[in-house]
């Protein structure tokens, strides 16, 4: 059927088509979100035998041990308990951390930018030489370069980020001194230097305080090239096997075709083409990465919100812990619905209206 | 056209193929997809008219140099306008492609880039060969979208291939392969993907296009009547090889077996035929 | 055994019109095989596992020293040497006599974890994919709102809530690690769910209990080996994340995650404590991923040589 000629009855059709998958899109939303709000109430409060005595420890008097239960509603109903639970997780109340004596919510404000800059920065590292390795992988395809290629993946697949972060450690701080020692910042800057953002990198450069951003970045290059290797391991894996597809597609014996250069047709056709899942990929990249700096922020003492959450678990902080689970959970969720919406707004075939 | 096609060998013919093979290493063993082929062309348009897999599409991506890497090509001569095309650099037969030989293939659903506009997939071939800047570039690729009887073609330059019709689509393939003005074109089943009351449409735009610029044409079908009744020659291939060479206008007389099947299986209105004929296939044809 | 017999055995193996339902089984065993072996790298995977197994099993004769007592006065800290090759922890135990006995903990982890996730996605899988309708509706509404969580950080809050211990980690991973399972023994019921022989025994009156268990089940067993194959890496890595903070095994126990941990406090003076048990980490996961993907290639036609 020509679509040229036929445009009013498709428009209301699109109009429909866009409706129902807005209705999909927030029915999936809303129940993700409720189901990671359902799991963690159920550790929070279903799991521990008593969690008055989590919070008080078993030498409490019983007065206070009563006083206590009521005031954190644990006489109701399960089912009420839920709502009451996600009205005050929605309005960001997660209780006070035992540990900090803070709201979590303050505590994780002041910790999530610094893990949002390091995984920015992985993903980025990560994209920047993922790509171009995918390509070149599925391009000249069973040569060595494809072997290479596929080793790097297959160790970032394999090797455990903690240990390779020690190590790390080892070669580039403690022998060859080329960055850093584990924290976010040297001592004599964190008085100094007022972050806006939260992103020293950025802070620093709109600042005009070089040398701030030169120690920023000589503690977070480490950590953010251990998770760009992560990311790249990810990355250039998918980019190879999206590229073999488009390789093998017609469109690029077209191209060939018409004479233009094994350079254009590889990142002027199959490259666009596949750029459409990539960015699906470097998404769900970029999520794993929040996930992984539970680990990489233990190892390099970096205050994101992974090191929080591993502080509060050692000190038995469960509203802490829980507190960081459902915001590391709702961005990672975020972003993956959001990876969903993109695909559909970047590829041409199923653009709407 | 004028002359027949001994006539054409001798006066340096556009194209001339003598013993063309083209061969594909497998685990098991060599497989020849084209087994000596030798014929010339002329500004003329000439058929190649096979089953699938008798080689006829591998014929003309060889002579594209589009055959897959792991592909071997050898010819006693293989050469456009006097020029060894198993001679030449690559970068050389790539400035040919686009510029003086250009292909159009079956279905602009998939031959079509999905995620470039229709019209700067035309731009592009025409940048690639020639220094012309944006404007003029635009403006000609427009001429172009025109000249292939597309109404409108300002609104369908910013399209994308998914928006418009098969037959819409195939008329932008064609715009985009003659916008360089090439002096050969392969059209390798340029209709077979199309519905049947636009194959017409397309095949007499083509065919104005090739006559008006004087070009060579090298049209490949599975459709002998097609072919006969659009080209002036018809190469009949079975199994790699050329089994038959003939006028279009004589076909009626075909000597070869095959051939003649090909044409019993052509059905006819007012000829009631049963049993349907099977075609023949023996396998010293192939030999 | 001469040249003849075993080209002959080839053919029977390789023959187009195998006599028997077994034969044909063997045969196409046989030609999957050959596709894994001829895949060196799937091949060393294999080597990686057996050899595994075999320390695990063996630990006890292989390990030169105990795994829990130690020299306390005369060996703390050494450095890998002829007495101790990969040298001695804080406690003055050999690393090496560690790891061997490590290998038991890895495999009682990957093994639970896989009998524990695997049967509970097989049931929610097939059931969705049998009985379809609102069931698969809110089934896999289910399976994808798990699917969508972030792994580690739930395994993290679940053993925070049950306590830190293997077995506790154990169970945190397979409630994480089902979901995938799920999707795939679901898709292979929809496969199959209208095929004719389906159709057969429901007209021979058997019970959809019975269907699910004894037709539907057994078909989805070997992608879900694969899958599980494929995802033993990611088990093993995050049990030892779990074993670094503290949440999985507890000391002494020598499981290899928990030992990088005890060995981080030296790290950057003897970096080989931490360094051994994160070197056997990753060379089991990494045979897990080879003998994994040689596998998906062997038995799935479709990616043949992608």
């Amino acid at each position: 059927m020509s679509a040229v000629e036929n445009e009013g009855g498709r428009g209301s059709a699109r109009a429909v088509a866009l409706a129902s998958f807005i209705g999909r899109f927030l029915v999936i939303a809303i129940t993700t979100y409720l189901g990671l709000l359902a799991v963690t109430f159920f550790i929070g409060r279903v799991i521990p035998i008593d969690p008055v005595l989590a919070v008080l420890g078993d030498r409490a008097p019983a007065n206070v041990v009563e006083r206590t239960r009521r005031e954190m509603g644990l006489d109701l109903p399960l089912v009420e308990q839920f709502y009451i639970y996600v009205k005050s997780a929605l309005s960001g109340d997660f209780g006070t951390s035992v540990l900090t004596t803070n709201p979590v919510m303050t505590d994780i404000r002041r910790a999530l930018p610094a893990t949002t800059e390091l995984a920015t920065l992985g993903t980025l590292i990560g994209a920047l030489f993922g790509v171009p390795l995918g390509v070149l992988a599925a391009v000249k395809r069973g040569s060595l370069i494809d072997q290479i290629v596929r080793i790097i993946g297959l160790i970032g697949y394999s090797v455990p980020i903690f240990w390779l972060g020690l190590l790390a450690l080892v070669l580039f701080y403690a022998k060859l001194q080329w960055v850093a020692f584990p924290a976010r910042l040297d001592v004599v800057y964190e008085y100094t230097f007022t972050p806006i953002t939260g992103f020293y990198l950025l802070d620093s450069a709109m600042q005009g305080q070089w040398d701030v951003f030169y120690d920023a970045f000589r503690h977070i290059i480490l950590p953010a090239s251990l998770l760009g290797y992560f990311s790249l391991a990810y990355i250039s894996r998918m980019t190879r096997s999206f590229m073999l597809n488009e390789l093998t597609q017609e469109y690029i014996v077209a191209a060939r075709a018409k004479g233009l250069s094994e350079t254009r047709i590889i990142w002027g056709h199959a490259l666009r083409n596949a750029a459409v899942p990539m960015v699906t990929v470097i998404a769900l990249s970029y999520a794993g990465l929040l996930e992984g700096s539970v680990l990489t922020e233990t190892v390099f003492s970096w205050p994101g919100i992974g090191l929080y959450i591993t502080n509060s678990l050692q000190n038995a902080d469960m509203n802490a812990v829980l507190g960081g689970t459902i915001v590391i959970g709702s961005v990672f969720i975020g972003i993956n619905l959001l990876s969903d919406l993109l695909y559909r707004v970047l590829d041409p075939r199923t653009k709407t209206g | 056209m004028s002359g027949g096609p001994n006539q054409q060998r001798s006066m340096s013919a556009l194209l001339d193929v003598d013993d063309l093979r083209v061969t594909f290493p497998t685990r098991s063993g060599l497989i020849e997809a084209v087994r000596g082929v030798s014929f010339s062309l002329g500004r003329e348009r000439l058929g190649i008219v096979g089953e699938s897999g008798s080689g006829k599409s591998q014929t003309g991506r060889a002579i594209m140099g589009l055959t897959p890497p792991q592909a071997r090509i050898s010819a006693n001569k293989l050469a456009f306008d006097g020029i060894d095309l198993l001679a030449v650099s690559p970068r050389e037969r790539r400035a040919l492609r686009g510029k003086r030989i250009a292909m159009i293939l079956q279905d602009p659903k998939y031959s079509l880039d999905p995620v470039m506009s229709i019209g700067r997939q035309i731009v592009e071939t025409l940048r690639t060969h020639e220094k012309v800047g944006k404007a003029e570039a635009r403006d000609r690729a427009l001429a172009m979208l025109e000249a292939v009887q597309i109404r409108d073609p300002a609104r369908v330059f910013d399209l994308h291939p998914h928006e418009v019709s098969g037959g819409m689509g195939q008329r932008a393939m064609i715009a985009m392969m003659l916008i360089a003005g090439p002096e050969m074109m392969i059209a390798d089943e340029p209709t077979s993907a199309l519905d049947v009351t636009v194959q017409l449409d397309v095949l007499g735009i083509l065919d104005r296009l090739v006559s008006e610029r004087g070009m060579g044409l090298i049209f490949i079908s599975h459709d002998l009547r097609l072919v006969s009744s659009f080209c002036d020659r018809v190469i009949v291939m079975y199994a790699g090889k050329v089994v038959e060479q003939l006028k279009a206008s004589e076909l009626g007389r075909a000597q070869h077996p095959y051939t003649r099947g090909l044409l019993n299986c052509m059905p006819r209105i007012g000829f009631e035929r049963h049993p349907l004929p099977v075609l023949d296939r023996k396998p010293e044809w192939a030999a | 055994m001469s040249a003849e017999t075993i080209q002959s055995r080839r053919d029977w193996l390789l023959s187009e019109r195998p006599a028997s339902r077994m034969q044909a089984r063997l045969g196409r065993a046989y030609v999957a095989w050959r596709r894994f072996s001829a895949n060196r790298l799937a091949f060393l995977g294999l080597l990686i596992i057996i050899a595994l197994l075999v320390v695990a099993a063996l630990a006890g004769v292989l390990a030169p020293y105990s795994p829990t007592f130690g020299d306390l006065k005369g060996s703390r800290l050494l450095a890998p040497g002829a007495e101790h090759w990969f040298g001695t922890d804080d406690l003055g135990r050999d690393i090496l006599s560690r790891i061997l006995y490590g290998s038991r903990w890895t495999l009682y982890v990957v093994i639970l974890v896989a009998i524990i996730a695997a049967p509970i996605g097989l049931l929610v899988g097939t059931v969705a994919g049998y009985a379809g309708g609102w069931t698969d509706a809110i089934l896999m509404r289910i399976t994808d709102i798990f699917l969508a969580f972030p792994k580690l950080i739930l395994a993290l809050a679940f053993v925070a809530a049950l306590g830190p211990g293997i077995e506790n980690a154990v169970l945190a991973i397979a409630i994480t690690s089902w979901p995938p399972y799920a999707r795939i023994a679901r898709a292979e019921t929809l496969t199959v769910r209208n095929s004719d022989y389906i159709k057969a025994v429901q007209l021979m009156g058997a019970s959809p209990f019975r269907i699910v268990l004894r037709h539907i089940m057994p078909l989805c067993i070997s992608s879900l080996i694969i899958r599980v194959t494929l995802d033993m890496a990611g088990i093993i890595l995050t049990a030892a994340g779990l074993g670094f903070l503290g949440l999985g095994a507890q000391p002494p126990l020598p499981e290899w995650g928990t030992m990088i941990a005890s060995g981080r406090r030296f790290v950057l003076d003897q970096w080989w404590v931490a360094g051994a048990p994160g070197f056997a980490i990753l060379i089991v996961s990494l045979g897990f991923n080879l003998l994994g993907d040689g596998l998906r290639d062997a038995l799935d036609p479709r990616s043949g040589d992608q």
